[in-house]
Protein backbone atom coordinates (compact mmCIF):
# COMPACT_ATOMS: atom_id res chain seq x y z
CA UNK A 1 0.00 0.00 0.00
CA UNK A 2 2.47 2.45 1.19
CA UNK A 3 4.24 1.31 -2.26
CA UNK A 4 1.14 2.69 -4.41
CA UNK A 5 1.46 5.82 -2.06
CA UNK A 6 4.79 6.68 -3.46
CA UNK A 7 4.03 6.07 -7.04
CA UNK A 8 1.54 8.31 -6.72
CA UNK A 9 3.33 10.95 -5.19
CA UNK A 10 5.89 11.01 -7.77
CA UNK A 11 3.81 10.86 -10.82
CA UNK A 12 1.85 14.00 -9.08
CA UNK A 13 4.98 15.79 -8.75
CA UNK A 14 6.12 15.17 -12.64
CA UNK A 15 2.50 16.35 -13.59
CA UNK A 16 2.76 19.69 -11.24
CA UNK A 17 5.78 20.00 -12.82
CA UNK A 18 5.62 19.58 -16.44
CA UNK A 19 2.23 21.57 -16.59
CA UNK A 20 2.27 24.36 -18.79
CA UNK A 21 0.60 27.67 -17.58
CA UNK A 22 -1.78 27.27 -20.02
CA UNK A 23 -4.23 29.98 -18.69
CA UNK A 24 -1.28 32.59 -19.16
CA UNK A 25 -0.89 31.16 -22.69
CA UNK A 26 -4.18 31.86 -23.84
CA UNK A 27 -4.34 35.25 -22.13
CA UNK A 28 -0.71 35.51 -24.42
CA UNK A 29 -2.58 34.62 -27.44
CA UNK A 30 -5.18 36.80 -26.98
CA UNK A 31 -3.62 40.04 -26.11
CA UNK A 32 0.00 39.94 -26.80
CA UNK A 33 0.62 37.30 -29.76
CA UNK A 34 -0.96 39.10 -32.67
CA UNK A 35 1.85 41.43 -32.30
CA UNK A 36 5.09 39.87 -30.59
CA UNK A 37 4.28 36.94 -32.60
CA UNK A 38 2.78 33.23 -31.38
CA UNK A 39 7.16 32.37 -30.51
CA UNK A 40 7.54 36.03 -28.72
CA UNK A 41 9.72 36.86 -32.22
CA UNK A 42 8.46 40.37 -32.71
CA UNK A 43 7.92 41.89 -35.64
CA UNK A 44 11.18 43.18 -37.67
CA UNK A 45 12.22 46.54 -36.68
CA UNK A 46 8.36 47.22 -35.65
CA UNK A 47 7.52 45.21 -32.72
CA UNK A 48 10.18 43.78 -30.39
CA UNK A 49 10.25 40.11 -29.72
CA UNK A 50 9.76 39.30 -26.23
CA UNK A 51 12.13 35.83 -26.40
CA UNK A 52 15.11 36.05 -24.94
CA UNK A 53 14.58 39.98 -24.40
CA UNK A 54 17.67 41.97 -22.72
CA UNK A 55 14.87 44.87 -21.62
CA UNK A 56 12.13 42.46 -20.74
CA UNK A 57 14.66 40.41 -18.71
CA UNK A 58 15.90 43.62 -16.87
CA UNK A 59 12.44 44.34 -15.89
CA UNK A 60 11.22 41.87 -14.26
CA UNK A 61 7.80 42.64 -12.43
CA UNK A 62 8.31 46.14 -13.37
CA UNK A 63 6.93 44.69 -16.94
CA UNK A 64 3.73 44.22 -15.52
CA UNK A 65 2.62 48.30 -15.83
CA UNK A 66 3.64 48.18 -19.89
CA UNK A 67 0.76 45.71 -20.01
CA UNK A 68 -1.44 47.73 -18.26
CA UNK A 69 -0.35 50.98 -19.65
CA UNK A 70 1.27 50.31 -22.55
CA UNK A 71 4.80 52.22 -23.82
CA UNK A 72 5.29 54.82 -26.19
CA UNK A 73 8.57 56.28 -26.91
CA UNK A 74 11.45 54.84 -28.23
CA UNK A 75 13.09 51.24 -26.59
CA UNK A 76 15.71 49.53 -27.69
CA UNK A 77 15.87 46.00 -27.53
CA UNK A 78 19.03 43.61 -27.95
CA UNK A 79 20.68 46.69 -28.88
CA UNK A 80 17.87 47.32 -31.72
CA UNK A 81 15.81 50.83 -31.79
CA UNK A 82 11.69 49.85 -31.73
CA UNK A 83 9.83 53.04 -31.99
CA UNK A 84 5.79 51.74 -32.59
CA UNK A 85 3.24 52.62 -29.70
CA UNK A 86 2.35 49.60 -27.04
CA UNK A 87 -1.34 49.97 -26.49
CA UNK A 88 -2.64 49.95 -23.04
CA UNK A 89 -4.46 47.03 -21.94
CA UNK A 90 -6.83 48.36 -18.95
CA UNK A 91 -9.12 45.79 -19.09
CA UNK A 92 -6.33 42.92 -18.03
CA UNK A 93 -6.71 42.08 -13.97
CA UNK A 94 -3.26 41.93 -11.94
CA UNK A 95 -3.95 38.30 -11.65
CA UNK A 96 -4.11 37.97 -15.66
CA UNK A 97 -1.32 40.01 -15.92
CA UNK A 98 0.80 37.57 -13.78
CA UNK A 99 -0.16 34.95 -15.46
CA UNK A 100 0.90 36.28 -18.82
CA UNK A 101 4.27 37.66 -17.17
CA UNK A 102 4.90 34.28 -15.96
CA UNK A 103 4.30 32.75 -19.50
CA UNK A 104 6.55 34.87 -21.18
CA UNK A 105 9.00 34.54 -18.68
CA UNK A 106 9.36 31.03 -19.12
CA UNK A 107 8.51 30.27 -23.10
CA UNK A 108 10.64 30.41 -26.45
CA UNK A 109 13.90 29.81 -23.94
CA UNK A 110 13.08 32.41 -21.04
CA UNK A 111 13.68 31.15 -17.82
CA UNK A 112 13.06 33.40 -14.83
CA UNK A 113 11.72 33.03 -11.62
CA UNK A 114 7.91 33.48 -11.12
CA UNK A 115 6.46 36.32 -10.14
CA UNK A 116 3.48 36.41 -7.33
CA UNK A 117 0.43 38.04 -7.72
CA UNK A 118 1.38 40.11 -4.17
CA UNK A 119 4.67 41.43 -5.95
CA UNK A 120 1.94 42.83 -8.87
CA UNK A 121 0.04 44.57 -7.05
CA UNK A 122 2.67 46.64 -5.21
CA UNK A 123 4.34 47.55 -8.83
CA UNK A 124 1.09 48.15 -10.78
CA UNK A 125 0.12 50.55 -7.70
CA UNK A 126 3.60 52.22 -8.17
CA UNK A 127 3.58 52.65 -11.89
CA UNK A 128 4.26 55.95 -13.34
CA UNK B 1 10.75 -6.76 -69.32
CA UNK B 2 8.50 -9.48 -70.83
CA UNK B 3 4.84 -9.12 -69.52
CA UNK B 4 3.50 -12.87 -69.60
CA UNK B 5 0.10 -12.41 -68.71
CA UNK B 6 -3.05 -10.34 -70.28
CA UNK B 7 -3.15 -9.55 -66.33
CA UNK B 8 -0.36 -8.51 -66.26
CA UNK B 9 -0.38 -6.12 -68.91
CA UNK B 10 -3.22 -4.81 -67.71
CA UNK B 11 -1.37 -3.83 -64.38
CA UNK B 12 1.73 -2.63 -66.25
CA UNK B 13 -0.59 -0.50 -68.33
CA UNK B 14 -2.76 0.75 -65.20
CA UNK B 15 0.29 1.82 -63.40
CA UNK B 16 1.93 3.45 -66.47
CA UNK B 17 -1.60 5.52 -66.62
CA UNK B 18 -1.55 6.50 -63.16
CA UNK B 19 2.70 7.85 -63.38
CA UNK B 20 1.77 9.56 -66.65
CA UNK B 21 -1.46 11.44 -65.00
CA UNK B 22 0.37 12.57 -62.02
CA UNK B 23 3.27 14.12 -64.04
CA UNK B 24 1.31 15.79 -66.39
CA UNK B 25 -1.72 17.05 -64.22
CA UNK B 26 -2.52 20.42 -65.35
CA UNK B 27 -2.79 23.01 -62.61
CA UNK B 28 -6.00 23.34 -60.82
CA UNK B 29 -8.23 26.13 -62.52
CA UNK B 30 -8.90 28.83 -60.02
CA UNK B 31 -12.43 30.32 -59.62
CA UNK B 32 -12.92 33.85 -60.07
CA UNK B 33 -15.08 35.34 -57.41
CA UNK B 34 -17.32 38.00 -57.92
CA UNK B 35 -21.05 39.22 -59.25
CA UNK B 36 -20.92 38.36 -63.11
CA UNK B 37 -23.13 41.28 -65.21
CA UNK B 38 -24.77 40.78 -68.19
CA UNK B 39 -23.72 43.81 -70.98
CA UNK B 40 -25.82 44.72 -74.06
CA UNK B 41 -23.67 45.38 -77.26
CA UNK B 42 -24.39 45.96 -80.78
CA UNK B 43 -23.23 43.31 -83.64
CA UNK B 44 -24.16 44.27 -87.07
CA UNK B 45 -26.79 46.48 -85.89
CA UNK B 46 -28.36 43.76 -83.56
CA UNK B 47 -28.62 43.74 -79.76
CA UNK B 48 -26.26 41.14 -78.18
CA UNK B 49 -25.97 40.29 -74.89
CA UNK B 50 -22.68 38.91 -72.64
CA UNK B 51 -21.83 38.12 -69.31
CA UNK B 52 -18.90 39.99 -67.99
CA UNK B 53 -16.55 38.93 -64.58
CA UNK B 54 -16.04 40.54 -62.06
CA UNK B 55 -13.10 43.21 -62.50
CA UNK B 56 -11.25 45.48 -60.20
CA UNK B 57 -11.91 49.18 -60.70
CA UNK B 58 -10.09 51.68 -61.57
CA UNK B 59 -8.14 53.38 -58.79
CA UNK B 60 -5.83 56.27 -57.46
CA UNK B 61 -3.63 56.13 -54.59
CA UNK B 62 -0.27 57.09 -53.53
CA UNK B 63 2.20 54.28 -52.53
CA UNK B 64 4.86 55.03 -49.37
CA UNK B 65 7.21 56.53 -51.91
CA UNK B 66 4.61 59.49 -52.77
CA UNK B 67 4.36 58.13 -56.13
CA UNK B 68 0.61 58.04 -57.68
CA UNK B 69 -0.47 54.00 -57.61
CA UNK B 70 -3.18 53.51 -60.31
CA UNK B 71 -4.83 50.20 -61.91
CA UNK B 72 -1.85 50.67 -64.67
CA UNK B 73 0.78 49.71 -62.39
CA UNK B 74 -1.01 46.29 -62.12
CA UNK B 75 -1.50 45.93 -65.87
CA UNK B 76 -0.73 42.24 -66.96
CA UNK B 77 0.13 41.42 -63.29
CA UNK B 78 -0.90 38.97 -60.52
CA UNK B 79 -1.05 40.74 -57.71
CA UNK B 80 -2.05 40.54 -53.80
CA UNK B 81 -4.48 43.29 -51.99
CA UNK B 82 -5.15 43.50 -48.23
CA UNK B 83 -6.55 46.40 -45.94
CA UNK B 84 -4.99 47.36 -42.50
CA UNK B 85 -3.58 50.66 -40.72
CA UNK B 86 -0.19 51.01 -39.26
CA UNK B 87 -1.42 51.89 -35.67
CA UNK B 88 -3.69 48.49 -35.70
CA UNK B 89 -3.63 46.58 -32.19
CA UNK B 90 -5.42 43.65 -33.47
CA UNK B 91 -4.41 41.14 -36.25
CA UNK B 92 -3.00 43.46 -39.04
CA UNK B 93 0.70 42.96 -37.47
CA UNK B 94 0.13 38.67 -38.02
CA UNK B 95 -1.15 39.17 -41.53
CA UNK B 96 2.22 41.89 -41.83
CA UNK B 97 4.04 39.26 -40.45
CA UNK B 98 2.14 36.75 -43.13
CA UNK B 99 2.28 38.99 -46.18
CA UNK B 100 6.62 38.90 -45.27
CA UNK B 101 6.55 35.02 -46.24
CA UNK B 102 4.73 35.89 -49.63
CA UNK B 103 6.88 38.90 -50.23
CA UNK B 104 10.52 36.98 -49.55
CA UNK B 105 8.98 34.36 -51.82
CA UNK B 106 8.10 36.08 -54.75
CA UNK B 107 9.72 39.59 -54.59
CA UNK B 108 12.05 38.95 -57.55
CA UNK B 109 9.16 38.52 -59.91
CA UNK B 110 8.62 41.58 -61.76
CA UNK B 111 5.05 40.37 -62.79
CA UNK B 112 4.40 39.97 -59.37
CA UNK B 113 2.62 42.67 -56.91
CA UNK B 114 1.42 43.34 -53.44
CA UNK B 115 -0.83 46.12 -52.76
CA UNK B 116 -1.71 46.97 -48.95
CA UNK B 117 -4.15 49.80 -48.66
CA UNK B 118 -4.23 52.14 -45.20
CA UNK B 119 -7.91 52.74 -44.13
CA UNK B 120 -6.75 55.46 -41.58
CA UNK B 121 -6.04 57.36 -44.87
CA UNK B 122 -6.46 60.62 -41.56
CA UNK B 123 -3.43 59.10 -39.76
CA UNK B 124 -1.53 56.87 -42.09
CA UNK B 125 0.20 59.65 -44.36
CA UNK B 126 2.93 58.63 -47.72
CA UNK B 127 5.39 59.45 -44.54
CA UNK B 128 3.99 57.44 -42.09
CA UNK B 129 3.75 54.71 -44.46
CA UNK B 130 7.40 54.70 -45.70
CA UNK B 131 8.40 54.40 -42.28
CA UNK B 132 5.56 51.39 -41.74
CA UNK B 133 7.59 49.59 -44.89
CA UNK B 134 11.02 50.77 -43.92
CA UNK B 135 10.82 49.00 -40.15
CA UNK B 136 9.10 46.04 -41.94
CA UNK B 137 12.16 45.57 -43.99
CA UNK B 138 10.17 45.55 -47.04
CA UNK B 139 9.08 48.10 -50.27
CA UNK B 140 9.24 48.69 -53.80
CA UNK B 141 8.99 47.60 -56.62
CA UNK B 142 7.08 44.31 -55.33
CA UNK B 143 5.42 46.02 -52.02
CA UNK B 144 2.99 48.99 -52.26
CA UNK B 145 1.21 50.88 -49.41
CA UNK B 146 -0.90 53.07 -50.71
CA UNK B 147 -3.17 55.91 -49.13
CA UNK B 148 -5.07 58.33 -50.79
CA UNK B 149 -8.82 59.87 -50.10
CA UNK B 150 -11.01 57.71 -47.40
CA UNK B 151 -13.80 57.04 -49.49
CA UNK B 152 -11.86 56.13 -52.53
CA UNK B 153 -10.70 53.36 -50.15
CA UNK B 154 -13.90 52.23 -49.00
CA UNK B 155 -14.89 51.71 -52.63
CA UNK B 156 -12.00 50.30 -53.68
CA UNK B 157 -12.02 47.73 -50.88
CA UNK B 158 -16.01 47.08 -52.48
CA UNK B 159 -14.22 46.30 -55.55
CA UNK B 160 -12.13 43.53 -53.90
CA UNK B 161 -14.94 42.23 -51.63
CA UNK B 162 -13.25 42.65 -48.52
CA UNK B 163 -14.89 44.84 -45.85
CA UNK B 164 -12.77 48.19 -44.36
CA UNK B 165 -14.75 51.16 -42.73
CA UNK B 166 -14.08 53.50 -39.87
CA UNK B 167 -15.85 52.03 -36.71
CA UNK B 168 -15.10 53.99 -33.77
CA UNK B 169 -16.21 50.57 -31.79
CA UNK B 170 -13.38 47.92 -33.32
CA UNK B 171 -10.14 48.40 -32.19
CA UNK B 172 -8.66 50.78 -32.94
CA UNK B 173 -10.99 52.42 -35.02
CA UNK B 174 -11.44 50.54 -37.78
CA UNK B 175 -13.41 47.58 -38.31
CA UNK B 176 -12.12 45.15 -41.36
CA UNK B 177 -11.15 41.40 -42.21
CA UNK B 178 -7.91 39.82 -42.20
CA UNK B 179 -8.20 38.16 -46.33
CA UNK B 180 -6.33 38.91 -48.44
CA UNK B 181 -7.24 38.85 -51.96
CA UNK B 182 -5.54 37.33 -55.04
CA UNK B 183 -6.18 39.05 -58.16
CA UNK B 184 -4.95 37.78 -61.88
CA UNK B 185 -3.58 39.39 -64.73
CA UNK B 186 -6.73 40.49 -65.93
CA UNK B 187 -7.82 42.08 -62.91
CA UNK B 188 -10.34 39.41 -61.76
CA UNK B 189 -10.58 37.83 -58.50
CA UNK B 190 -9.00 34.24 -57.75
CA UNK B 191 -9.46 33.56 -54.14
CA UNK B 192 -9.44 35.07 -50.75
CA UNK B 193 -7.15 33.58 -47.95
CA UNK B 194 -7.53 34.05 -44.22
CA UNK B 195 -4.28 36.39 -44.05
CA UNK B 196 -3.89 35.22 -40.11
CA UNK B 197 -3.62 31.76 -40.94
CA UNK B 198 0.15 30.19 -41.71
CA UNK B 199 -1.77 27.24 -43.54
CA UNK B 200 -3.94 29.55 -45.85
CA UNK B 201 -0.74 31.55 -46.24
CA UNK B 202 1.02 28.62 -47.70
CA UNK B 203 -2.37 27.90 -49.94
CA UNK B 204 -1.73 31.48 -51.01
CA UNK B 205 1.98 30.99 -51.84
CA UNK B 206 0.65 28.10 -53.96
CA UNK B 207 -2.21 29.75 -56.01
CA UNK B 208 0.23 32.52 -56.89
CA UNK B 209 2.38 30.34 -58.79
CA UNK B 210 -0.26 28.79 -60.71
CA UNK B 211 -1.52 32.57 -61.22
CA UNK B 212 1.76 33.71 -62.57
CA UNK B 213 1.92 30.26 -65.41
CA UNK B 214 -1.15 31.40 -66.33
CA UNK B 215 -1.60 33.53 -69.72
CA UNK B 216 -3.20 37.01 -69.77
Amino acid sequence: MKYYTVIFSIALLFTACSGENQEGKALYQKHCANCHGDQGEGLEQLNPPLANSDMLKAAGPGAACWIQNGLHGPIVVNGQNFEHVMPPMPQLSAIEIVNILNYVNNSWGNKRIFITLEEINKVLENCN
Amino acid sequence: MRISSPFGTISFSIILFLLLNVACTPDKKLPIMGEKTVVQKMVDGKPVYDTLDHRIPAFKFYNQEGTEITEALVDGKVYIADFFFTSCPTICPRVKANMKKIYDKYKHRKDFLMLSHTIDTKHDTIGRLAWYAQKLNVGTPCWHFLTGKYNDMTKIALGYLLSALEDKNAPGGFDHSGAIALIDRNRKIRGFYDGTDPEKIEDLIKDIAILLREKE
